[in-house]
């Protein structure tokens, strides 16, 4: 059985579904309607991600979309629930892209994606050495420092001086995740509540706008719709 | 031994814009037409319907409408000295695959290039002589010229359904529309669409400056519409999910809406999907073409379809893959400079500014793929090439495509990337910016070009097309000119903050970020054999039953996208193999 491209897999589906994620995809008339409350973020159980991986990637998208201030954070948004189901689906698998090698991974960055690894390969080797980073530099865990060494050691990863070239992408794709996930549609896990879309003005599928074309320098009003058919 | 199909009259490599119009076309003389499309069936209904089809993630970002370049890619180098490696994940460029091609998913932005642009090495020596032609610059002559293309460009915009406002009827200046372009017959065939805000700031900006803005032509309805062929389209809703993603009511121009339906009830026509052409089958005498070779996907086998005529209309990067894999033409050798196939590859090279407003309101989710404002001053065809020290030109646009958040975030340059700060800037800066793009001409030059690779092979076990390609000087001062007089019309428009962004002289191709779909040559158009692959008709030198459609017959690229001289030659093409070819098949030049 072939998953649909860039839809979770159907493996990550049924196991999110049995958790609890509220993934379903109900015709637009359905009836308006919020999300159910999906599982709490702490007993949600990872498709992908080992114990110790999720406890990383819960650390790090906290900082990189951090909850203080105006706007949802990676966590209200459940952004690492997103990234979880895409490793176990087809982007992790790089399912799309042509893998044959031979590969050049410390080719200019300009040439793009040449590592052997898989994204969600990526992911399972850098954590671990970051992780190690992490300890030789700060003696403790990533997940255990406070917010401000935890920008730090971030700052540092982006600049990916302890990572080997097959991973020295971590840091952008990691971001790169988190931000999809921020303001993808809630279909995919991510954007709890269309929270993300809400905070900035996004009105997601609504997708009909003509009489707002003249209508110039004026606030759009209406709230989002997602794709099944929430509204906030 | 492959499976044999009964012969055809025609069989069609490709069903997107160019291959459902020579389909429909060569149709209508009675021909047994066959299309072979690679990819699968898609339409309005089911596959591009709403709300599903509203989806960044899927459709925008993990491009679900493109080819997947595990199924086919290319390789890629900046030059001789590098080693090419795979285009392994699609960034530059996005190629269509499946029924309805990239036509399914474009921006329809659709223009005709200017006359002078058709004969630019002429225009270039009349005016200036030909020392100021850079070494190394191919710059060359198409074999047809605007007027004698204008009846077919004038027929693709009234099948393709183009909205605009003509600026030079029969010679007549018209107001409002675009003073620079060359002659129209007749007007679009839909007037033009509103504009939003960001559109209406720069137009009064320009005309304050003194230049003359009028609305970019959109391959979006503007209107109810009916086609030469009975197809309809209704008005655009400016949903702001239009280019990557195929249009769910029927109001972007694609062969869906404009060709398909009209095209299956014709009952001498038929179209497999999931079948690929492997390569083109030659005569023993290597005169002629016998037919194509096929994978059919569903069979898991490969076919032989016999056909007395051979249209490749796979897009510009698969015309000459399978040109180079079948052996039509000479493979080019950019040492000696002999050689056709693969020749003078050629690209777009654009920059942009980004205005800020605090305090003003975009809707930046408010738009289509061509929705805006454009300016033709700095085109073509009113650059003194001798006083700036370039050959080129660019035109501009202002309009917002889209709002979607992922991609389409613009921020200050020193806003943090991540972070409190990066939060905080989207929630700041979300709907309150604009941006201008500049879309310049690309040359083709004796370096930049397309042959196989020596060391990747694709699933069927044949050799990589390579790419070798990099910016040039020539096209680099053309971009930093744009920026130049970009930057006066930014600081006329006082936004509280802005940036350019216009690639510096050196700079190198980068293949991550996307650019344009709009690669070309490698089968260019010739007056003679020895300098292109295929004669003014499109038709293969010296193999009189292969013709081959797309921006793989520019001799160099355009300062436009290219589809409306795409779509033009397409017809110019359709028009000699009725009137000419059929009764009498034989090399038209
Ligand atoms: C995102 C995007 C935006 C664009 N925006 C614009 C724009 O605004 N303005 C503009 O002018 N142009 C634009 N373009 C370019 C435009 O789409 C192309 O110029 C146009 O579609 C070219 O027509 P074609 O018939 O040559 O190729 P296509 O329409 O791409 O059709 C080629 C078909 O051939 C099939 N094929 C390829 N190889 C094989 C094989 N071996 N066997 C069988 N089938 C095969 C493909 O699957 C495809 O369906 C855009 C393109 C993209 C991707
Ligand atoms: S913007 Fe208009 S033409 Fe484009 S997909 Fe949406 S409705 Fe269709």
């Amino acid at each position: 059985m072939t998953d649909l491209p860039g839809r979770p897999s159907r493996r990550g589906f049924l196991k999110a579904s049995a958790a609890g994620v509220a993934m379903a995809l109900l015709p637009l008339s359905a009836k308006a309607q919020q999300a159910a409350a999906p599982v709490p973020l702490e007993q949600y159980q990872p498709v992908f991600f080992t114990p110790a991986e999720w406890a990383f990637v819960m650390a790090a998208t906290a900082r990189l979309i951090p909850s203080e201030g105006d706007g949802p954070g990676a966590i209200e948004t459940r952004v690492p629930v997103f990234i979880d189901l895409q490793l176990a689906g087809e982007f992790g698998q790089a399912a799309d892209w042509y893998m044959e090698g031979p590969f050049a991974p410390a080719a200019d960055p300009l040439l793009g994606w040449q590592t052997p690894l898989t994204p969600a390969e990526v992911y399972r080797q850098a954590i671990p050495v970051f992780d190690a980073w992490c300890a030789q530099t700060y003696n403790a865990a990533f997940t255990a420092l406070d917010p401000a060494r935890q920008d730090e050691a971030l700052a540092a990863l982006e600049e990916a001086a302890m990572l080997a070239p097959e991973i020295r992408d971590f840091f952008s794709i990691l971001l790169d995740n988190t931000k999809e996930g921020y303001f993808s549609d809630p279909i995919y896990g991510g954007n709890h509540g269309m929270q993300a879309w809400v905070y900035i003005g996004f009105p997601g599928a609504r997708g009909a706008f003509l009489e707002w074309v003249e209508r110039h320098d004026v606030p759009y009003p209406l709230g989002p719709v997602s794709i099944s058919g929430e509204r906030a | 031994m492959a499976r044999q199909e009964p012969r055809k009259d025609v069989v069609i490599v490709g069903l997107g814009w160019t291959g459902s119009i020579l389909g429909m076309e060569l149709s209508q003389e009675g021909l047994d037409i066959v299309a072979l499309e690679r990819g699968a069936d898609q339409d309005t209904v089911p596959e591009f319907k709403y709300p599903d089809m509203l989806d960044e993630l899927r459709y925008g970002v993990r491009l679900g409408l493109v080819l997947k370049p595990r199924n086919q890619t290319l390789t890629i180098r900046r030059g001789p000295d590098e080693v090419a490696l795979p285009f392994r994940s699609f960034g530059s460029f996005l190629p269509g695959n499946g029924v309805g091609g990239a036509g399914a998913h474009w921006n329809g932005l659709n223009w005709r290039p200017q006359p002078e642009e058709l004969k630019l090495r002429s225009h270039v020596r009349d005016n200036w002589g030909e020392q100021i032609i850079p070494e190394g610059m191919l710059l060359g002559d198409y074999p047809v010229s605007y007027d004698e293309l204008e009846p077919f460009f004038d027929r693709f915009e009234h099948v393709a359904g183009i909205s605009g406002q003509a600026g030079n009827l029969n010679g007549q200046i018209i107001p409002g529309g675009n003073p620079f372009e060359g002659r129209r017959s007749r007007d679009y065939p839909m007037p033009a669409l509103p504009v939003t805000y960001d559109a209406r700031k720069f137009a009064e900006a320009a005309a304050a400056m003194g230049y003359h803005p009028f609305k970019a032509p959109s391959g979006i309805a503007s209107t109810a519409y009916v086609n030469p062929y009975g197809m309809q389209m209704g008005p655009c809703t400016f949903c702001g999910f239009c280019e990557r993603y195929g249009c769910f009511q029927y109001s972007k121009s694609a062969p869906q809406t404009m060709i398909l339906d009209a095209l299956r009830r014709q009952p001498n026509f038929s179209y497999r999907t999931g079948a690929e052409v492997l390569r083109v089958e030659k005569a023993p005498d290597g005169k002629t073409a016998t037919g194509v070779t096929y994978w059919d996907h569903a069979a898991g086998e490969e076919v032989f379809q016999p056909a007395d005529l051979v249209i490749l209309a796979a897009y510009q990067l698969f015309n000459v893959h399978l040109m180079l894999l079948s052996g039509i033409g000479q493979p080019y050798d950019p040492v000696t400079g002999e050689g056709v196939t693969g020749k003078s590859y050629a690209y777009q090279m654009n920059g942009s500014a980004t205005l800020f407003y605090r305090d003003e309101v975009f809707n930046p989710f408010v738009g289509h793929g061509s929705n805006g404002m454009s300016i033709d001053d700095f085109g073509m065809n009113q650059i003194d090439f001798g006083r700036e020290g370039f050959i080129g030109g660019a035109y501009w646009r202002s309009g917002q495509t889209n709002g979607q958040p992922i991609r389409s975030m613009p921020l200050p340059r020193d806003s943090a990337e991540w972070g409190a700060g990066w939060k905080k800037a989207v929630g700041d800066w979300y709907g309150h910016v604009m941006s201008i793009g500049s879309h310049g001409s690309h040359m083709a030059y004796r370096g930049n070009h397309l042959d196989l690779d020596p060391t990747y092979r694709d699933r069927f076990g044949r050799p990589l097309m390579r790419m070798t390609f990099n910016w040039q000087e020539n096209d680099l001062r053309m971009n930093q000119f744009m920026r130049a007089r970009m930057a006066e019309v930014v600081a006329f428009m006082k936004p509280d903050l802005s940036q350019l962004s216009f690639k510096d002289l050196g700079a190198r191709y980068d293949i991550r970020p996307y650019q344009t779909t709009h690669n070309t040559g490698g089968h260019i158009m010739s007056e003679n054999p020895a300098e292109g692959v295929v004669n003014r008709y499109s038709q293969v030198w010296g193999m009189h039953n292969v013709f081959a459609t797309g921006a793989g017959n520019f001799v160099q690229n355009t300062q436009y996208n290219p589809t409306g001289l795409v779509g033009g030659l397409a017809y110019h093409t359709a028009d000699a193999i009725r009137r000419q070819y059929l009764s009498n098949p034989r090399p038209l030049v």
